[in-house]
């Protein structure tokens, strides 16, 4: 055995240590929970880091799952070591090369950090539903319980592999594993060498493909030797277990961890047994131990390789005592007799028993049940319930656990209040915001202890859903013995708050052990926070006797120079008072840590962060806590009390953090949820909001038209309606002629703004007399009380007649009520401008596809959705299927509105007589452009709806089922560049060519906005991004030339920042044309590295220095000779690198490679110009010499 | 002709030298100002306080928004993480020393003692051939005294000139109440070089839009008088050697510097308006002039016209005032 090393890795990261060691080429593709695989393979690819042969993997990163597994199929069959790394549906769309690959027999590890399938909705959490879902593949599976394991398994399934050639699935849990911060023992590269048989790799490499001796693989085959095929490779599975237990027992001489295929855990002769696989295996074992220390007969077996499921290994670590079974699957298998884990225990023993081959002859009580899907929290307290229902008599059979069943009642009851937690381990959460650094500051303290002490250490952080504002709890633990519990601390003794304002909207101290202590980042000292606290807290700190710290965190951290950085303070106020360390000790470690972080920085930086510690220390202090409560202050209802049903029963609960508790009953069966929620959840995130100088505004509708939260709004009215006005309420005369007497009012939304500034950046009205006022400036959040009676006056005003707006402008555009609002984006996004701009201008009769990603997350994340409805009930129908399908769905739903529209259009000619023949023909010819038009169809349909009701016929019944698509439909597909890039490149490529009326709106980040910053084929030249750490090599695809190819689709290419006008006469253009639609908008991205509030600026460096000409192609005007092809900005002024270097993503590369960023600027610059010249001559051209198609008829 | 001519301890070809400016700030740039006949090149400016805060804002974006949301818990990979320091600039500097002949001069801005002695010594081990601090702080705080300023000015030079062996020059500001005295006081403390003056950052104000306009204005050949001035007064006074800089548009302002006085003549607008070949038409310029007048040297010809040497010194003072004034008369 060499050295031991101990690290603090991620899940991900100690898998990924292995799989590129033991590799040569790895085919990647991003998805959560496992792109961190992928990422660090990446980086390490790219720092020159070699594999145990001293060779750099090729990574590679490919345009789907799909197209991942495809090359890792064809590395494979030509001999080199392969690797991916996936989850979910990504997984899924690896299955069809999964059968291929095993039935080559071909040695493959695909690590897999396991995650939930999207079904009534999707999930980003674990479980083992991918897992389940490729079981008939022929891979095997291996499964790990924790962050070591992982790092172990990794390697012995790549060793299995290789002696077996039956390929794997090693699988942990998505976040749960993937996501824990834990400190494991390193394997060294000795370790891996010594695991890897050379001669089994030159047997692989000999099996490939090759001419100098060729032959064929991969052939089609018949009925009579299929079959024959199928069954060949069975010696290999045979073989397996075996190959897998002696795997097994020489990695243990190697490091000294033993495994086994099943392990057994608990009382020899134990009479109860759970058998569970994941990290789920850890809270069984620690259950076990506690029951056992109580005298309970209980045990837990603990399965490593579920696949092949090597029936006489498992009969033989069963207990011959044992009596009853509980089989725990972590997945759902609907209609099935029972979960996979499950079925493969009751066969095993059951067919051991018909054999008579069963140790203790007699069959023992078996019972499956699931639990923890999406990593819904898993327990001790509920693996004791399963052990008390397994002492039952007739214990209950596929069963749930943590949750509450009453609807099918398969739930089983538990205590939250069992404890197991060891005394010695100090168990602390912190709660904290996104964007204030507790996470990182944790992390780091688990690397201090971890890796600087004998102690060991662990940590979980659970991030809210939102990108904007989200809140942070971090679980981490400390002890002398190695910490293996894989579940949320339900009893810590100590609690961080980290933002004082979270005291009034979160129960921080619902989880604070008696006797534990209270830090408490404060602006109040000592002496006056306790009255700042609501009674709530008060009673739970008497209560709970619970030790009062405060600390103001901001002050000092102003005072030292650290701005509004407090991440080192509070986790210095944790090391001092959580004894941890000895408080010396811990200064000095936090010391030590600062200077190894900040040490290339400079002195002065360190010496900075220095200072904050020691001043630290002399600004915490402890509270006096008086022994009554005396606060008046009560925590606020979470929805307000006029919220619908729904909202206040269901929505309310998952807003408060309290949706484990909702019952079965409570959630809708299919996935079906309100529009419009996001409403009743006041954020209150931002600092500083816009305030509007009536006086000054021109009413030009710019600030209106960019906000990315539709927090800024419009109206004009009759000034006599102003008598009701509450004081506070702003109001100006309408700059417009023709309305006499008529006012105008932009409210701001000040509780749902996040505060970005972009409306103040795009105000174009400066105060003549004042420096830096303009006619929305920010400024400190106002009274909330008097913001509130605005509001709701502002809301009692009638929404503006849209048939008297003007749709043709900006100014105009800020009268349509957003259908969008209040979503979760990034403070300051760049996509959801162009989203709301959509639900404006079609919203009442509009029907989204929207492809997985960043809009499918700020559009549909639970528990609150910003897409709404208008006073009339009607709304955008929204729904988001896959990532890969998005083009394909949304053809879906345009099929449906011809067929349905054709079928209404039959059946109402038939029935024409027996309502109303001229209204009837009046609806069939309805031209339906422009918004008037629409009004009048739109009453024309409520009148025929209204006659057909008065007949009693079965057509008349028909006809109302589809009598809606009468009214002209809006069918759009949104999503980002991933989408429309990569993954859906086809199917968009295929909906295009279809010349059906449909639109597309690109949402053009250039990256992976929502998986990290992955680089797609929309990312430009020179930049860098995830996957491309040396600078994207290769230019932007040119998506508006390739659609333009076709020539009967309509293309635009638009970015607000430079010319919202554009913007808004391309989306309009693209939904009157009655062919396929395309819209590339470019959508400044929090990926980009740039101030957020500065991306409309950025948008418009794009267009001016050419890098972004915005187009639009109409081939409506080909028809009357026009040239289609319209340039809408002008020549380039300036330089691309005078945008670029703006940006974080580009100037990356000047910092790490300046020669490189110099020759990859160099060519940029030669594309803008390049390209610039196509576009002109295109510009230039006559409609005639662009071709014309048949496909599209003109309205 | 011999046009040679020694500057801060470096032997020159002759006295024609490009500053500071965007032409330095890469190499192809440099070799270009070598291909047009500079004798040296001071390059352009390296900035402790931007360094500082492009490593700050890096941090800042590479940060901003991770561990916030559970799929995207960062958005760049992760770098080797070194600050972004003088790298960038040392590499040219580096470059430059290598690939051309002349001296190449660096030019260095810092906030910190730290930066200047570290920062300093990084370039000498970069291989520049000098440094030309370009001190430029405008003092906003209005209880900070003159002779604080004084004795920064003068910190600053013992601090660089402890820390390194090449030469060191100081590119004075004009704001000083007694300036000859301020630079004797720089020559005692062992500067090898004065610049005079460095033109610094004068912002306009946008009427339109009621904000600060920070643009930057080329210099223009009315703009000598100041350095010459004092050039001529310094002449003879300072062992020092002296660099004019300001207001060289043609063979003329360079040839007023030098019977002044000074050392070397520095040009940067004038090779931004004209291209860097323009500099080789001041070095024909100066070289013609002094044929027609019969110098063979520029020894001969430096500081003919300084206070020392003119006929007149009393001009240089008050009575120059007084005469300019009569004159409108």
């Amino acid at each position: 055995m060499t050295e031991r090393k101990v690290m603090t890795l991620e899940g991900n990261e100690a898998v990924a240590y292995v799989a590129y060691r033991v590799n040569e080429v790895c085919a990647i593709y991003p998805i959560t929970p496992s792109s961190t695989m992928a990422e660090l393979a990446d980086q390490w690819a790219a720092e020159g880091k070699t594999n145990i042969w001293g060779e750099v993997p090729l990574v590679v990163e490919m345009q789907s799952e799909g197209g991942a597994a495809g090359a890792v199929h064809g590395a494979l069959q030509t001999g080199a070591l392969t690797t991916t790394f996936t989850a979910s549906q990504g997984l899924l769309l690896m299955i069809p090369n999964m059968y291929k690959i095993a039935g080559e027999l071909t040695p493959a590890v695909l690590h897999v950090a396991a995650r939930s399938l999207a079904a009534q909705g999707l999930s980003i959490f674990g479980d083992h539903s991918d897992v389940a879902a490729v079981r008939d593949t022929g891979f095997a599976q291996l499964a790990s319980a924790s962050v070591q394991e992982a790092h172990d398994m990794a390697l012995i399934a790549q060793a299995a592999t290789l002696a077996s050639r039956v390929p794997f699935v090693h699988f942990f849990d998505g976040f749960r594993t993937s996501h824990e911060v834990s400190k494991i023992a390193l394997l060294s590269d000795q370790q891996i060498r010594a695991m890897i048989d050379e001669n089994l790799i030159r047997a692989h490499r000999a099996r490939a493909l090759n001419p100098d001796h060729p032959f064929i693989r991969g052939t089609a085959q018949n009925p009579d030797v299929y079959f024959q095929g199928r069954e060949s490779a069975n010696p290999f599975y045979a073989r397996l277990p075996a190959i897998v237990q002696q795997t097994m027992r020489r990695f243990g001489e190697l490091t000294g961890r033993a495994y086994r295929l099943f392990e057994y855990y608990g009382d020899p002769a134990a009479e109860r047994l759970i058998v569970i696989m994941g990290s789920g295996a850890y809270t069984v074992r620690a259950t076990v131990a506690a029951l056992q220390r109580t005298g309970e007969k209980v045990g837990a077996i603990q399965v490593h390789l579920c696949l092949p499921f090597s029936a006489e290994d498992f009969l033989a670590t069963i207990p011959e005592t044992v009596k009853a079974i509980a089989v725990l699957d972590r997945t759902k298998s609907p209609g099935g007799v029972g979960e996979p884990l499950y079925t493969d225990v009751l066969a095993t023993l059951s067919e051991a028993y018909l054999q008579g081959v069963l140790p203790s002859g007699t069959l023992p009580r078996i019972i499956g049940g699931r639990y923890g899907l999406s990593s819904k929290e898993f327990s001790p307290a509920m693996a004791r319930a399963v052990f008390d229902e397994l002492a039952k008599e007739r214990p209950k059979n596929h069963f749930t656990v943590g949750i509450h069943d009453d609807v099918s009642h398969t739930s089983l009851d538990y205590d939250p209040a069992f404890d197991i937690e060891p005394e010695g381990v100090v168990r602390a959460l912190f709660f904290g915001l996104g964007a204030d650094g507790t996470v990182g500051a944790n992390k780091n303290s688990i690397k201090i202890i971890g890796e600087s002490t004998d102690l060991y250490a662990q940590g979980y952080f659970v991030y809210d859903s939102k990108k904007s504002g989200s809140q942070t709890v971090s679980h981490v633990r400390f002890g002398a013995d190695p910490i293996q519990a894989p579940y949320l601390i339900e009893s810590a003794n100590f609690i961080g708050c980290h933002q004082f304002n979270f005291v009034e909207k979160v129960d921080v101290l619902a989880k604070a052990k008696r006797g534990g202590t209270f830090l408490l980042n404060s602006p109040f000292g000592a002496d006056a926070v306790w009255d700042e606290l609501p009674r709530e807290m008060q009673r739970q700190i008497i209560d709970k006797k619970l030790k009062l710290y405060v600390i103001d965190a901001s002050r000092v951290a102003l005072e030292t120079g650290m701005g509004g950085r407090t991440n080192t303070i509070m986790q210095t106020c944790f090391f001092a008072l959580s004894g941890v360390l000895p408080r010396e000790d811990a200064i000095a470690k936090i010391k030590e840590s600062i200077r190894k972080t900040y040490g290339k920085k400079g002195e002065e930086v360190v010496q900075k962060n220095f200072r904050a510690v020691d001043q630290t220390l002399e600004h915490l202090h402890e509270v006096q806590v008086p022994e009554s409560v005396s606060s008046a202050k009560e925590r606020p209802a979470v929805a307000p009390s006029g919220a619908p049903e729904f909202v206040q029963r269901v929505t309310a609960m998952m807003m408060a953090g309290l949706g484990d508790e909702l019952p079965v009953s409570a959630v809708p069966v299919d996935g079906t949820y309100p529009s419009g929620t996001t409403q009743w959840e006041k954020r209150n995130i931002a600092l500083s909001v816009p305030v509007w100088e009536p006086d000054l505004c021109i009413q030009c509708g710019n600030c209106s038209f960019v906000c990315p939260h539709s927090v800024i709004r419009a109206k004009f009215y009759h000034e006599t309606r102003l008598q009701k006005a509450p004081s506070a309420f702003k109001s100006a005369p309408i700059s417009a002629r023709g309305f006499p007497e008529t006012r105008y009012t932009l409210q701001i939304y000040a509780e749902d703004c996040t505060g970005c500034g972009l409306c103040v950046e795009v105000c174009p009205a400066q105060s003549l007399q004042q420096s830096g006022v303009k006619a929305i400036n920010m400024a400190p959040k106002p009274e909330l009380v008097s913001e509130r009676e605005s509001i709701a006056f502002f809301e009692r005003l009638p929404v503006n007649d849209r048939s008297r707006v003007d749709f043709s402008s900006v100014r105009g555009a800020q009268f349509l009520e957003p259908l969008f609002e209040f979503s979760g984006a990034c403070a300051g996004c760049g996509e959801t401008p162009y989203v709301k701009l959509l639900s404006q201008l079609f919203g009442d009769r509009l029907l989204v596809a929207n492809a997985t990603g960043c809009s499918s997350i700020y559009g549909g994340n639970l528990p609150t959705t910003p897409w709404s409805v208008n006073q009339e009930g009607r709304g955008p129908a929204w729904s988001n299927s896959l990532f890969e399908d998005n083009a394909e769905f949304g053809f879906g739903f345009r099929l449906t509105a011809d067929q349905h529209l054709n079928l209404a259009r039959r059946l109402a000619r038939e029935l024409q007589d027996k309502v109303d023949a001229q209204l009837v023909d009046a609806i069939i010819s309805a031209p339906q452009l422009t918004e008037s038009q629409i009004r009048v169809q739109r009453e024309r349909v409520a009148r025929l709806k209204a006659l057909l009701l008065l007949l009693d016929d079965e057509k008349a019944k028909d006809l109302l089922s589809v009598v809606d698509h009468l009214v002209r439909r809006s069918i759009w597909m949104v999503g980002g560049d991933g989408w429309a890039y990569d993954i859906g490149s086809g199917g968009l490529d295929h909906v295009l060519a279809s010349g059906r009326d449909i639109n597309v709106l690109v949402l053009d980040t250039e990256v992976y906005s929502n998986t990290g910053g992955q680089m797609s084929k929309a990312t430009p030249l020179g930049a860098v991004a995830k996957f491309a750490a040396a600078g994207k090599p290769v230019a932007k695809k040119d998506l508006a030339l390739q659609a333009i190819a076709y020539g009967n689709v309509y293309v635009a290419r638009v970015a607000m920042g430079a010319n919202p006008q554009q913007t808004l006469l391309a989306f309009r253009e693209a939904e009157a044309y009655p062919g396929p639609s395309l819209i590339l908008a470019y959508s400044h991205c929090i990926a980009h590295g740039i101030n957020m509030q500065h991306g409309m600026r950025q948008q418009d460096l794009a267009v001016t220095s050419g890098y972004w000409p915005l187009v639009r192609y109409n081939p409506a005007l080909r028809e009357s000779a026009k040239n289609p092809f319209v340039l809408d900005s002008p020549r380039p002024r300036v330089k691309f690198k005078d945008y670029a270097f703006n940006e974080l993503r580009y100037k990356m590369l000047s910092r790490t490679n300046p020669k490189e960023s110099e020759r990859l600027m160099a060519m940029a610059q030669q594309v803008v110009e390049q390209k610039w010249q196509i576009y002109e001559e295109m510009a230039s051209r006559n409609g005639t010499r662009f071709h014309p198609d048949a496909s599209v008829k003109f309205r | 002709m011999d046009l040679t001519t020694r500057y801060m301890g470096l032997e020159l070809k002759h006295p024609i030298v490009a500053s500071a400016s965007p032409l330095s700030e890469s190499l192809d740039g440099i070799k270009q100002l070598e291909d047009a006949n500079a004798a040296a090149v001071v390059m352009f400016s390296l900035y402790e306080e931007q360094i500082r805060q492009e490593s700050e804002a890096f941090d800042y974006f590479m940060e901003h928004g991770t561990l916030s949301f559970a799929e995207s818990l960062s958005y760049f990979p992760e770098i080797d993480d070194q600050p972004a320091g003088p790298d960038n600039y040392l590499d040219l500097v580096r470059r430059a020393s290598e690939a051309v002949d002349i001296p190449v001069i660096a030019s260095l801005n810092c906030v910190s003692s730290e930066g200047w002695i570290d920062y300093a010594r990084q370039l000498q081990g970069a291989g520049a051939s000098g440094l030309e601090l370009n001190i430029y702080a405008i003092e906003a705080n209005l209880a900070v005294s003159g002779r604080e300023v004084e004795q920064c000015y003068l910190d600053i030079l013992r601090l660089v000139k402890s820390s390194v062996s090449i030469p060191v020059a100081l590119k004075l500001s004009p704001f000083f109440s007694a300036i000859g005295h301020m630079a004797k006081q720089l020559d005692d403390a062992g500067a090898d070089a004065l610049v005079l003056f460095n033109r610094f950052y004068q912002p306009d104000l946008d009427i339109d839009h009621l904000e600060v306009a920070p643009t930057l204005r080329l210099s223009q050949a009315g703009e000598i008088r100041l350095p010459l001035l004092w050039i001529a007064l310094l002449h003879g006074n300072v062992s020092a050697s002296l660099g004019a800089t300001r207001g060289v548009e043609t063979a003329v302002e360079v040839i007023k510097y030098i019977l002044a006085g000074a050392d070397v003549v520095m040009s940067a607008s004038a090779l931004l308006r004209n291209g860097p070949r323009y500099l080789g038409n001041l070095v024909d310029g100066l070289s013609e002039w002094m044929d027609e007048r019969g110098f063979r040297s520029l020894g001969q010809m430096r500081g003919v016209m300084s206070r020392g040497k003119v006929k007149n010194p009393k001009a240089f003072e008050r009575a120059n005032y007084i005469k300019v004034l009569e004159s409108y008369k």
